[in-house]
């Protein structure tokens, strides 16, 4: 890993008042760091935004669960509060990584990222989740842009994720054998505005399925999407999964999350 | 004192890597020392026309660059193929250069370019990026079945072939097909691999230019041939100049039996230095650099009578090995793999043609198992088609072709000693539920789930030798084992032995075998190993060998330790050396029941004398001392054997295959430590499921590795597998005096075939492995859409 | 070069390193704690697993400079007056371990699992386990380990 400047900042402003376009806030630093050790990516400043208080914790109102951008995996996959008013956002927790990467990977880290087969963004898609950073509120449909790609501007901050919490909701991924990242994963909630389906790690970013949302917010049955047809079109294709089979795995995985809600 | 082998003693080793006390060779570090750091090529074929280390040379803390170059004005030997393969026209195989850093052209991803020498890594990672190559890139051939038909790669090899090697009779096998009821076809695909020791290769070479001796710690299952080969063929340094330290090492399972470029590059670099050279692989470089496994594509036949008996069998196997021809990387796809091919059956003709080509891949080389677990899925999956084709019982067809007579004169080659086929079928069968198979089935197709079952009855050729024999078949060096066994003055005990261990438990197995044979706590033994300093020349620890060759020389050490003590004893004793027993430690005379321990006998060798006297317990013209040496050189292989039932569930809709039932019943003769021998089962076992469902080597067409790492590349993992139910039964082994026959390779031998027959059995389809999810999904719903049609 | 304070197996260190300095680095190279092993260094193997603050983590994707202040236990922190942890006594009696390179981390990471569930299912355990790999053993006997443990814990 080639060398940088770490700053470890307290408040928001001096973060963003660091930050350039030679450097990275550091969250979890699950991406970050492997990604500098492979030479991917290298920065000239690394900004430890951990230490600013009020990035990180749990809150719980009536309709909505707004959680802060440095909170941990674990914290939310064991937040009795979330279990009781999101139980599928802790149980989607609870499946990132491996125990290690939970104790130290971050939501706000994973939804600034974006990786196209990561968790997170399709919890913020199914959530109808706002995101708020330093300088404004973001809708997660707008947020996520492409791979790796957000509506992120330099130095701005995501600072909380505010969610929806829904009447029912599921989340249902087929890992990746090797990396256990989402081959496919299925986030379904069911409002009282209607259903989303967002999909993760089917096609270059998460997106929600407006077919599917559709056919459930009539209908809210497995059964409904049954003779769906999904098509393979703009799907990744890798050596674990063709396009093809893909297609077939957000049906077979849309109907596990219905099932479960 | 009871005796130890046979018993569960807990691990001699344990206690210092359970408390972060082992010493791996990343873990030692030398004074002044460097830090290497290697150039590698990113193409999988092309020239190097200029290499411009100028800039490198230059940047901070670099000491020195070194390139293919000054590896040849230095005379600096290549890397060697270890055994010599005769083509079936009798010509010897093809073998291009390979030299430790590439001169004229890089032929895998990977391929050693240069070496960058600095005061820090970071420094030398940073220095390695300023190495200019300027490169002809060229058309990479990757794909083994079409290696023979694509460019070639080295301008004396034409079509990329190594040697086209034949065992057995093409006329009788072609008789024996003449009169056959059916003929049942395979055409299969063994799936390279990435061996993947969790710890990463290293070396750290250490140069005394006041002595001239190199001591060079490396991550080696084998530091004497490792010695060897750095002196007389890349002539680095004289053997004894040379001094090669395999402290404790993170796994090898076949991957680190040789020396590769980087070890002869440190050992090297540190006497043109003046200063140590350290090199620790990263796991990008483990993936791309260290040999890789298997890599076969196969058509064979198997003739039947509508009985079901066997009549003839053909093998038709291309091999892929890599760029290079690496140590055991002949030999593996040849006599380790051929004499096998039979399986546990008695058939009366038989051949294996194999046609070994180069690749722009990493050279393949011997893997857990290395060449028997190609050769029995290839006759298991044969066997089990043969069964379904004619309506058999999977074991009912096994059981008739089994000999049931020992010695067994096995088509090919092996006399094999000892075994009972059919007790162990037997016994798989009951310990594996197989009765009520058919209600697991119905329950698991109440789930929705496809259940579906496979056999494969094995047997493995370990512990190769005599030593004349394979070395008139083209092997470079001898397969003895040498111990030697050391008293000290004050009746403990030091055993020196050539092998070397790396999990395998040997501090452990070895000291139960010296303890029982002389009668001493195994408290008071140590086993000393991994250091061409102590004790004398061994040839490592691979293809299950260890314990039937390198016990066995402990054994015959201990012989020789006991013979001069009862000469000593019978003297203390005042009596006659034949009056004299050898029972639990002690000398005795049954007579009148006088006894010297071996403790005081060893103490007297020592300190031959007494106080004020001139007397010495040492008969006349005995030596002082109590040491002795053994070099055992077996009269034969060792037979393991075995049968393993699998069963699998298969969700149609995701393609997802669980191992939900698996059942393996060894036979591997004496067992001198049941716990360490069900923990090399496991570990075999989880090795073959992880070939049959889920890891994969995968080149892109240009070369590229795309599995490179373990986002890309499947390691099983705790989630992957339940418990495995073992049982054993018993046939010692008549070619060692222990009875043993080796253990450590078995499950990864017999788990490929056992998975992927019950893989197919649920599906009804054949499919190649790895049998991933998307692979089995596609064919199941492939199934579905004929019936369908149907 | 960032000074950083942090309390390892008991005792209160502080160096001076610099800022690129991983956990893992840190242990090893400048104190020499080599237990800690690296067999992937991207977070992937778990041969690097430590607790800080009491929770487990993979020391090589965690900066030194980031854990100033922290508490760290390492492989060679559990031993008390030469005494194993139970976790390392199951594992020596049942031969959780084989050729001991990917044990210290498996060995901590186990420990934060009964941390968090007192005497977890076998599934229970080899989902935990999802971060450790071992090419050795099969696992079994990890798994009958860590229950040993739990049994003795």
């Amino acid at each position: 890993m080639k060398t940088f400047n770490y700053h470890s900042v307290k408040d928001v402003k001096e973060a963003s008042k660091l930050s350039s376009s030679k450097s990275a806030f550091l969250a979890g630093g699950m991406t970050t760091i492997p990604s500098m050790k492979l030479g991917l990516a290298n920065y000239k400043d690394i900004i430890n935004i951990k230490g600013i208080k009020k990035l990180s914790g749990i809150k719980v109102s009536g309709k909505t669960v707004t959680i802060g951008s440095t909170t941990r995996h674990a914290e939310v996959a064991n937040s009795k509060e979330i279990k009781k008013a999101i139980p599928s956002l802790s149980a989607l927790a609870e499946g990132i990584g491996d125990p290690q990467v939970r104790n130290r990977g971050t939501i706000g880290g994973s939804i600034a990222n974006n990786d196209p087969a990561a968790d997170y963004p399709s919890a913020c898609i199914a959530l109808n989740a706002v995101i708020h950073t330093n300088n404004r509120k973001i809708d997660a449909e707008k947020f996520f842009r492409g791979m790796f790609e957000t509506s992120l501007k330099s130095g701005e901050i995501i600072e909380s994720i505010e969610f929806a919490i829904p009447q029912k909701s599921s989340y249902q991924k087929y890992p990746n054998p090797a990396s256990r990242y989402a081959i496919v994963g299925v986030y379904v909630a069911k409002h009282k505005s209607g259903v989303n389906v967002a999909v993760t790690g089917a096609k270059s970013c998460v997106y929600n399925d407006k077919n599917l949302s559709d056919i459930l917010s009539k209908n809210f049955s497995a059964d409904a999407i049954n003779n769906t047809k999904i098509s393979a079109s703009g799907m990744n294709s890798d050596i674990h999964a063709s396009a093809d089979y893909r297609a077939n795995m957000v049906k077979v995985f849309a109907k596990k999350a219905v099932e479960a809600c | 004192m009871a005796s130890l082998v046979g018993s569960r003693v807990e691990r001699k080793e344990d206690k210092k890597l359970l408390t972060g006390r082992g010493k791996y060779t990343a873990d030692v570090n030398f004074i002044h020392q460097t830090y290497a750091y290697f150039v590698r090529s990113p193409h999988a074929r092309a020239e190097i026309k200029k290499v411009d280390i100028s800039k490198a040379s230059k940047a901070p803390g670099v000491v020195a660059v070194l390139t293919g170059a000054d590896i040849a004005n230095d005379k600096i030997g290549g890397l060697i193929a270890g055994w010599r393969i005769k083509s079936e026209d009798g010509s010897d195989m093809k073998v291009p250069a390979h030299p430790p850093l590439a001169n004229e052209s890089v032929n895998y991803v990977g391929d050693h370019v240069a070496v960058v020498i600095a005061e820090s890594l970071d420094e030398a990672r940073s220095a390695a990026d300023l190495v200019k190559v300027d490169y002809k890139i060229l058309k990479a051939v990757v794909k083994t079945k079409d290696a023979m038909d694509s460019d070639q790669i080295y301008k004396d090899i034409p079509k990329n072939m190594c040697f086209d090697w034949l065992l057995g009779d093409r006329a009788k096998v072609k008789e024996a097909f003449d009169k056959a009821d059916k003929i049942i076809k395979i055409d299969i695909i063994n799936n390279r691999l990435i061996p993947n020791a969790m710890e990463p290769r290293a070396a750290n070479a250490d140069y005394n230019p006041s002595t001239e001796e190199i001591t060079l710690y490396t991550t080696s299952q084998n530091p004497h041939l490792a010695r060897i080969i750095i002196s007389a063929f890349n002539g680095v340094a004289p053997e004894n100049k040379l001094r090669v330290i395999a402290p404790d090492v993170g796994g090898g399972f076949g991957s680190k039996i040789y020396p590769y470029a980087e070890e002869v590059v440190c050992s090297w670099a540190a006497k043109k230095i003046e200063r140590p050279v350290k090199w620790v692989a990263d796991r990008t470089e483990s993936f791309l650099s260290d040999c890789h496994g298997r890599d076969h594509v196969t058509h064979a036949e198997l003739a039947v009578k509508n009985d079901g008996t066997f009549l003839g069998f053909k093998n038709e196997t291309i091999a892929n090995i890599g760029a290079y021809a690496s140590v055991f990387g002949t030999v593996t796809p040849t006599y380790l793999f051929g004499p096998c091919a039979t399986g546990v059956y008695k058939m009366p003709a038989a051949y294996t043609n194999v046609k070994a080509v180069y690749t722009n891949t990493a050279p393949v080389d011997a893997y857990r198992g290395a060449g028997r677990p190609e050769a029995t899925y290839t006759i298991e999956t044969l066997v089990e088609k043969a069964a379904r084709e004619l309506g058999m019982d999977p074991a009912e067809i096994r059981m008739k072709n089994f000999p049931t007579e020992f010695p067994f004169q096995q088509t090919l080659v092996h006399s094999v000693d000892s075994g009972d086929y059919n007790a162990g079928l037997k016994k798989a069968m009951e310990m594996g539920e197989y009765e009520s198979f058919e209600k697991r089935k119905k329950e698991s197709e109440s789930r929705g789930k496809l259940r579906g079952i496979g056999f494969c009855t094995y047997f493995e050729a370990c512990g190769i030798a005599p030593s004349p024999v394979v070395m008139m078949l083209g092997c470079g060096i001898g397969l003895w084992e040498s111990a030697e066994v050391r008293f000290n003055p004050t009746g403990n005990v030091t055993v020196f032995t050539g092998s070397h261990s790396h999990g395998q438990g040997h501090d452990t197995t070895f000291a139960q075998i010296a303890a029982d044979q002389l009668g001493i706590p195994i408290e008071n033994i140590e086993i000393a190993h991994g250091d061409t300093d102590k004790g004398p020349f061994g040839y490592g620890t691979y293809g299950s060998r260890s314990l039937t060759v390198g016990g066995t020389a402990i054994v015959k050490a201990c012989d020789k330790i006991v013979a001069k003590g009862k000469r000593v004893a019978a003297k203390m004793l005042e009596v006659n050396e034949d009056e004299v027993d050898f029972n639990n430690g002690e000398f005795v005379v049954a007579k009148s029941n006088k006894k010297k321990t071996i403790g005081e006998v060893a103490f007297a060798c020592y300190l031959p004398g007494t106080y004020g006297e001139v007397k010495s317990p040492l008969p006349d013209g005995e030596e002082p001392g109590l040491k002795e040496t053994s070099f055992f050189d077996p009269a034969n292989f060792s037979f393991p054997a075995g049968s393993h039932i699998c069963e699998v569930e298969v969700d149609q809709d995701t393609g997802e295959t669980k191992v939900v039932k698996y059942t393996a019943v060894d036979d591997f003769g004496t067992i001198i430590n049941p716990l360490i021998v069900e923990g090399q089962v496991h570990g075999g076992l989880a090795q073959g499921i992880g070939q049959a469902l889920y890891e994969n080597c995968h080149y892109d067409d240009s070369g590229q590795l795309v599995t490179a790492s373990y986002m890309d590349y499947t390691m099983p993992r705790a989630d992957n597998f339940t418990d495995f139910n073992l049982g054993f039964t018993c046939t010692p082994a008549t070619s060692n005096p222990l009875g043993t026959k080796g253990c450590g390779e078995a499950g990864a031998i017999a788990a490929p075939p056992a998975v992927m027959n019950a893989v197919i059995d649920a599906i009804g389809k054949e499919i190649s492995m790895p049998a991933t999810a998307e692979k089995v999904w596609a064919a199941c719903n492939k199934k579905n859409k004929n019936s369908e049609a149907a | 070069m960032s000074k950083v304070s942090l309390e390892i197996n008991g005792k209160k260190i502080s160096k001076e390193i610099p800022d690129h300095t991983t956990l893992s680095i840190f242990l090893r190279d400048i104190l020499n704690l080599t237990g800690t092993h690296v067999g992937c260094d991207t977070s992937q193997c778990g041969a690097c697993v430590v607790h800080v603050d009491g929770k487990s983590i993979k020391s090589c994707t965690a900066l030194a400079a980031d854990l100033d202040g922290s508490k760290i236990t390492t492989i060679e922190g559990l031993t008390t007056n030469g005494k194993m942890h139970p976790m390392q006594e199951a594992f020596k009696k049942l031969h959780g371990l084989q050729c001991g390179f990917c044990t210290p981390g498996m060995v901590m990471s186990a420990i934060d699992l009964l941390k968090n569930k007192k005497n977890p299912s076998d599934t229970e355990i080899r989902d935990w386990l999802e971060g450790n790999i071992c090419r050795c053993t099969g696992y079994q006997n990890i798994v009958a380990a860590v229950k040993e443990a739990a049994s003795k814990m």
